[in-house]
């Protein structure tokens, strides 16, 4: 067998022997697509409603049962004055209260005017806005029926839009975030880990001393880190198709070739970073908390990089995953072809010859 | 060529004038020395002397800021590539997979090497058949001997002109040490080359050729014979139990050079006009009782010790 071969194999070794690692490895994946999927929901759900009506009538009963009937909220009960609202507020009881002013039904009769106030806990902005607007479109709903059926030539319309995001447009947002994100951390870690650990354990010190090329050591490290995110890119893409629902428009045959593409990046780079740290945490810290924040922030996979200040903009156009996740959304959730991601793969092409151009002339043949 | 080139033995590996510092630390202050083929050839020396340093320079890991080393006439820092062939090199830690078996570590040194095990089995045959009963057993789980037999055996598989042993004996137990230097008699003797360190003092009666080695200085190179026979102080054996402040009593005798501990013992070396009565009567005066005292030949460590206070 070409010394090669049995570097390879040797590789495989190290990684079947290692159960928790590649327990970590293969199951990370799958749990932050879960995570992300069902537990990181933007839904807001069991809104705890108090209601204070100082003289019930039929309009006021009506929008309370409405309230009620709506599956978004728990209409915890009536309560009586003011100062008790503010007490169940205070207290994390509620989480919104909907107060009428006193003769409700008699103002809109006569006046055509009704006041009708809604307070909501916003220490959690994001819930307190949603149960706003939720309870607002009821009111709406209420109001245009009754101006329908009372035949007023008048007509409000109070247009509420709900800026609400559903569950799947999310996941269409996060599956190739989460792609970017695992392949670069899973990828870079394990290789420049394992490289290092050679340093760290004076395994290094004997091949370098053989008439094993420095490079053939290498290069032999990055096959089975492809084979096993291979598998992750599987198993992610099998998790956000049959689970989360997330179509695959595009070729699939082109979303693997940018994939592997992203992949033997990221594994070059963790060549790279191996070249430049000799203890295995430093590996860890710079391939995982050092690739983690920019491939978190810059690659436009939560916040999106128009909006971000020019000098972040021109940050985000070297982090690999920005180019990687934009290509991954043409293809997957717009169906785009190949020639709309041609820039993106030029580019990540060009980063990979790079980075690997880099980490060979960087490696060194003797200690130290 | 000339008649007395032919009848001296061949030199293997010529060191000349090595140096080498880390920033500020020296760890080679020019050292010279010549191993002839077929012969073992000891580095003795404590912790930090620079044995490895110099392991290394002649492994081709480390360059030497200056001197030269030629192994078989290849330079190690020039031709570094064909050093690498040459030579079978143990570093002083335990550097095999540990996650792999003794069967695979072999064999991935074999391959390595671009050899196989069946090709070169006769070199580690009697070493490895001593192992062969774990060959399915991690590297990690072996014992200190053990594994230090799969390390040499992983250094031979290529047939090696040169064996480099840094401290091959160091953490290993008696009996397995012994086995070890046994292993490199026999290797020897299929005309390998063997340098080997040893921090072990006892170790080097067991060479061929010694150098004392102390902070990156070569303190003599001979035979063990011709070191302990250039030791020219009387030396004596003090025995008086455990006592407090003996040994600060003995060294600040006039005619005592130095003195050193020696387990249960006390080794005094003394100087001219030292006489044994006067002694044994000043350490009477000085409350000590029980004081056998008797002459005895020098050790390596003996001549490695006297060598320190010169320096």
């Amino acid at each position: 067998m070409s010394q090669f071969n049995a570097f390879v194999q040797k590789e495989f070794y190290h990684i079947f022997r290692d159960k928790r690692t590649l327990l970590i490895i293969l199951g990370m994946p799958i749990v932050q697509m879960l995570l992300f999927g069902f537990a990181m929901n933007m839904e807001v759900t069991h809104i705890r409603t108090a209601v204070f009506d100082p003289s019930p009538d039929q309009s006021t009963t009506q929008i309370t049962r409405r309230i009620e009937a709506n599956p978004y909220f728990d209409v915890v009960g009536q309560v009586h004055s003011e100062e008790e609202v503010n007490n169940l507020m205070r207290q994390g009881a509620i989480d919104l209260a909907v107060i009428y002013e006193s003769g409700f039904h008699r103002n809109i009769v006569h006046s055509g005017e009704a006041q009708i106030q809604f307070i909501a806990d916003a220490s959690d902005p994001n819930r307190g806005t949603v149960a706003t607007n939720y309870v607002t479109g009821i009111l709406a709903g209420y109001q245009q029926e009754m101006m329908q059926l009372q035949t007023i030539p008048f007509h409000i319309n109070t247009e509420t839009r709900m800026l609400y995001n559903p569950q799947m447009e999310s996941a269409y947002l996060f599956v190739p975030g989460i792609m970017g994100l695992i392949l670069m951390i899973i990828c870079t870690m394990m290789t420049s880990v394992s490289i290092v650990r050679e340093q760290e354990q004076g395994t290094m010190e004997v091949l370098l001393a053989s008439p094993l090329k420095p490079v053939t050591v290498l290069m032999a490290k990055t096959i089975p880190y492809t084979v096993l995110s291979a598998i992750n890119v599987a198993s992610i893409l099998l998790l956000s198709f049959f689970v989360l629902n997330v179509p695959i428009r595009g070729n699939f045959l082109l979303l693997l070739f940018v994939c592997l593409l992203y992949i033997l990046l990221s594994l070059t780079l963790g060549l790279l970073i191996s070249t430049l740290v000799k203890k295995q945490l430093d590996a860890v810290l710079v391939s995982g908390i050092g690739l983690m924040m920019p491939t978190l922030v810059l690659s436009g996979m939560i916040f999106p990089i128009g909006n971000m200040p020019l000098v972040l903009q021109w940050s985000s156009y070297f982090v690999p995953a920005r180019w990687f996740i934009t290509a991954v959304r043409k293809i997957m959730i717009e169906g785009q072809g190949i020639m709309t991601v041609l820039p993106e793969i030029g580019i990540l092409l060009g980063m990979t010859v790079f980075l690997a151009v880099l980490s060979i002339l960087n490696t060194k043949k003797r200690l130290a | 060529m000339g008649k007395s080139v032919l009848t001296s033995p061949a030199i293997m590996i010529d060191v000349r004038d090595l140096h080498k510092s880390y920033g500020h630390t020296v760890a080679l202050a020019g050292v010279s020395c010549s191993v002839n083929d077929a012969e073992i050839f000891g580095i003795i020396g404590p912790d930090g002397a620079g044995k490895t340093s110099l392991f290394r320079i002649l492994a081709s890991l480390l360059l030497p800021e200056s001197g030269s080393a030629l192994m078989n006439g290849v330079d190690v820092v020039k031709d570094y590539e064909k050093i690498r062939r040459m030579i079978g090199y143990m570093p002083g830690k335990f550097s095999l997979y540990q996650d792999l078996t003794v069967e695979e570590n072999l064999y991935l040194f074999a391959t390595v090497f671009n050899t196989t095990i069946e090709e070169n089995y006769h070199l580690v045959k009697d070493i490895y058949q001593q192992i062969e009963p774990f060959k399915t057993r991690r590297a990690g789980r072996l014992s200190g001997g053990m594994k230090q037999k799969l390390a040499l055996c992983c250094a031979l598989i290529h047939k090696p002109e040169v064996l480099l042993l840094d401290e091959p004996t160091t953490g290993v137990d008696p009996v397995s040490r012994k086995e070890f230097w046994d292993m490199l008699r026999q290797l020897k003797k299929q005309g390998i080359s063997i340098l080997v360190s040893t921090a072990y003092m006892d170790e080097a009666s067991l060479c061929d050729r010694i150098a004392l080695i102390q902070k990156g200085r070569f303190l003599g190179i001979d035979t063990p014979q011709g070191i302990i026979s250039s030791y020219r102080r009387s030396l004596w054996s003090l025995h008086a139990g455990n006592v407090r402040g003996l040994l600060k009593s003995i060294r600040s005798y006039p005619h005592v050079r130095s003195c050193f501990a020696f387990g249960e013992s006390h080794h005094v070396a003394v100087e001219e006009g030292f006489s044994e009565r006067d002694f044994q009567q000043y350490l009477s005066s000085k409350g000590y009782g029980q004081i056998h005292l008797e002459p005895i030949s020098p050790t390596v460590e003996d001549f490695f010790l006297d060598m320190t206070i010169d320096n």
